[in-house]
């Protein structure tokens, strides 16, 4: 995917004025924040269920090397074959020799977040190879050359006006804006390529290093047909995704679905073990899993490695107030919300992506509603540390920090500049005590008021209070 | 170095692994906290299956398992043709009017009639193992699924599946797929909408008596 974060600040102001994405966000956040806070009541302990979950997570990368090690002879134990990927360009390598291998046309493929970091479908096509995205908002993106603004709604910013014309453009029938009628058509276009695809390609929820499984969670059933009917199924996933054992997989399925939509359980969770036996009567003949690294492994060991126990819920995108106004597109790359900003600049590099430990409040609502308790606002806070050291801010906010540190080793300088500041911007203020219009701080005075202090700094306040 | 080696050496250099404490943990496979049910299996199942908009019949007894099938189709107006997993023997179809054949599943076929390995409580959850006699598709490709289940293989939790799975099976079949209620998408505006790309409708059929072959594939 086509990286543009430098470009964050434009995109954000301009979705701030586009109408209809600001109904389609509103629409996310009333729907998934709502329906993830209605699902788990259903969990009797949840501090208890969450603890378990980092647990797993946590254990699975302390022990990373030799899961991935288990996690691969079980694959090669059930016909299977595993490839190690260091990057995007070996992922692309590694999956044109399949294709040349096995004699590849045509490739139906079901989400995957993975597969994006790594432009397959660009790289495929143009070595002539035909690739049909079949998740239904994955594949709406595909007609209209989009990249997806949600991990798991990937085509939130769209609503079913826009898809209903796209539609019609793209096949060629009557314009319909049901719902329902939307999904068939849909449906009817994509059953003919599932039944004539070479290779399947999925991505892993989760590895399963005890039995050399690949867990995929489903609604549509896209996962289970792309991965039952071509002769080729390929997996391709981050090398942090393995976890020990079946049963780890069942507490964090609890969390990921009620985390993620609001679902109990997916319509779909589906265990695949190698390929098809000899006397299976379906399932495809090669078994493949590429295990991506693109950046993972640097993590390991470093302040930032909570970040690799995410399992993608998307739950803190969801409740963060700067995704809730500007969209996953203004990210610039495959991972929006909290967890983008604190992934993409590891995975592409801080400079390239130098807004996104930025783009945030530090409310903290992201690591309340994390389900493997990632404290995100920490790791962002981390990451801003890392550019200031690496010189990476503008001149004139490291010009400003300096002189604010100055004052702030200066108690005396300090003491006197405050109540000059309280006493000047108290002058300024209206009738109401509020400041339309500050020089230097228009970002603030643009979009509401700035309310002015008292008059009376802190240290007045305790001075008065202590002689008293 | 290859790949493989670099990418491990990479890993490797930030950790430091106890084999002993990871063998453990692979042959104990401890369970994570579990969700308490107090209702009694089936009726929690039931339950849950329907809030999944999966439609629940029976317990019935063997004998009445074709006609509440035939009768679940005519009342949909759908076809009473239907593919089988090949693992389901005993049951007089022909006698109801329903001509079913037992086959792996194609793209032309209405409606799909599985067991399962077992069902779920706790989530309304059905349970289908991948096998000779089980193909994968027959709950996959018709608009129609209909799952004939022993009350008797209603088990408690996803642990309890795997229990189960481990003790009859050892090592897991192809494809373990767990199914709760018809496919959906929500991707257009959020709105949930039954049938995507699987069954717009499963009726799961709950069977009072044993019948061999529609739990587990008969091994032979
Ligand atoms: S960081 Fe946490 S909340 Fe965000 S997607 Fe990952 S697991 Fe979910």
């Amino acid at each position: 995917m086509k990286l543009s974060s430098a470009q964050f600040k434009h995109t954000a102001r301009k979705n701030l004025h586009d109408v209809r994405l600001q109904q389609a966000l509103h629409r996310l956040q009333e729907r998934f924040v709502g329906a993830r806070a209605a699902a788990l009541t259903d969990i009797d302990d949840l501090p208890r269920l969450r603890a378990a979950a980092t647990e797993i997570r946590q254990h699975a990368l302390t022990h990373l090397d030799v899961y991935l090690e288990q996690f691969e002879r079980q694959v090669v134990a059930s016909g299977g074959q595993v490839h190690w990927a260091r990057d995007a360009a070996e992922v692309n390598r590694i999956l044109l020799e399949l294709a040349a291998r096995y004699q590849v046309r045509k490739v139906a493929k079901s989400k995957s977040m993975v597969s994006e970091e790594c432009g397959i479908n660009e790289m495929l096509a143009a070595n002539g190879i035909e690739v049909i995205e079949t998740d239904l908002g994955e594949y709406i993106l595909q007609l209209a050359r989009e990249p997806p603004s949600h991990i798991v709604a990937p085509v939130v910013h769209k609503n079913k006006e826009d898809i209903a014309d796209l539609f019609v453009r793209h096949h060629h029938r009557p314009r319909t804006t049901e719902i329902a009628e939307l999904c068939r058509e849909a449906r009817e276009m994509l059953r003919p390529h599932f039944l004539s695809a070479d290779m399947g390609i999925s991505g892993a929820n989760f590895l399963v290093a005890e039995t050399g499984s690949a867990l995929i969670v489903t609604n549509e059933g896209n996962g289970r047909l792309v991965t039952t009917l071509p002769r080729v199924h390929v997996a391709i996933t981050g090398i942090e995704k393995v976890v020990p054992t079946l049963e780890d997989v069942s507490v964090l399925l609890r969390l990921l679905t009620r985390s993620a939509t609001g679902q109990s359980i997916t319509n779909y969770v589906s265990v695949l073990t190698g390929h098809k036996r000899a006397s299976d009567l379906d399932g495809p003949e090669h078994f493949h899993v590429i295990l991506v690294d693109n950046g993972r492994s640097q993590l390991l060991g470093t302040e930032l490695e909570a970040m690799l126990r995410c399992i993608r819920c998307g739950a803190c995108m969801n409740h963060c107030p700067v995704y809730q106004n500007i969209g996953g597109h203004a990210y610039g790359w495959v991972y929006p919300g909290p967890m983008g900003s604190v992934l993409t600049p590891n995975l592409v590099g801080l400079s390239e992506a130098r807004d996104l430990p930025n783009a945030s409040t530090f409310c903290g609502a992201c690591a309340e509603v994390c389900p493997v308790s990632i404290p995100l606002p920490d790791l962002l806070r981390h990451l801003r540390v890392r550019q200031l050291e690496q010189g990476l801010r503008p001149r004139r906010e490291r010009g400003s920090l300096r002189v604010w540190a100055w004052f702030a080793q200066h108690p005396r300088a300090y003491a006197w500049a405050s109540r000059l500041a309280a006493r000047l911007l108290r002058a300024v203020a209206n009738r109401r005590g509020m400041i339309r219009r500050l020089p230097l701080a228009g970002g603030w005075t643009d979009g509401r008021d700035f309310p002015a202090p008292s008059g009376r700094t802190f240290r007045d306040l305790y001075a008065r209070r202590t002689s008293s | 170095m290859n790949s493989r080696e670099t990418i491990l050496a990479r890993v490797r250099r930030a950790r430091t692994s106890s084999d002993a404490v990871i063998a453990t943990r692979l042959r104990e496979h401890p369970r994570g906290p579990l969700p308490n049910m107090s209702e009694d299996l089936l009726t929690r199942f039931r339950e849950r299956a329907a809030r999944l908009a999966s439609d629940v019949q029976g317990p019935l007894s063997a004998e009445q398992v074709p006609t509440a099938v035939a009768n679940y189709l005519r009342e949909r107006s759908l076809p009473v043709r239907a593919v089988r997993w090949p693992s389901i023997g005993s049951f007089e179809w022909g006698t109801v009017g329903m001509s079913v054949e037992a086959r792996a599943a194609r793209a032309d076929d209405m409606v799909g009639i599985t067991g399962a390995f077992c069902a779920i409580a706790e989530t309304g959850t059905l349970m289908l193992l991948s096998g000779a006699d089980t193909p994968a598709a027959t709950s996959l490709l018709p608009e129609t699924h209909v799952a004939l289940v022993p009350i008797s293989r209603i088990v408690a939790r996803m642990e309890d599946g795997w229990d189960l799975l481990r003790m009859e099976h050892g090592l897991p079949p192809r494809a373990v797929n767990f199914v709760s209620g018809p496919s959906r998408t929500a991707d257009i505006e959020q709105t949930v909408t039954l049938g995507a790309h699987g069954p717009y409708r499963v009726c799961i059929v709950l069977v009072a008596d044993a019948v061999t072959g529609i739990a587990r594939p008969v091994v032979g």
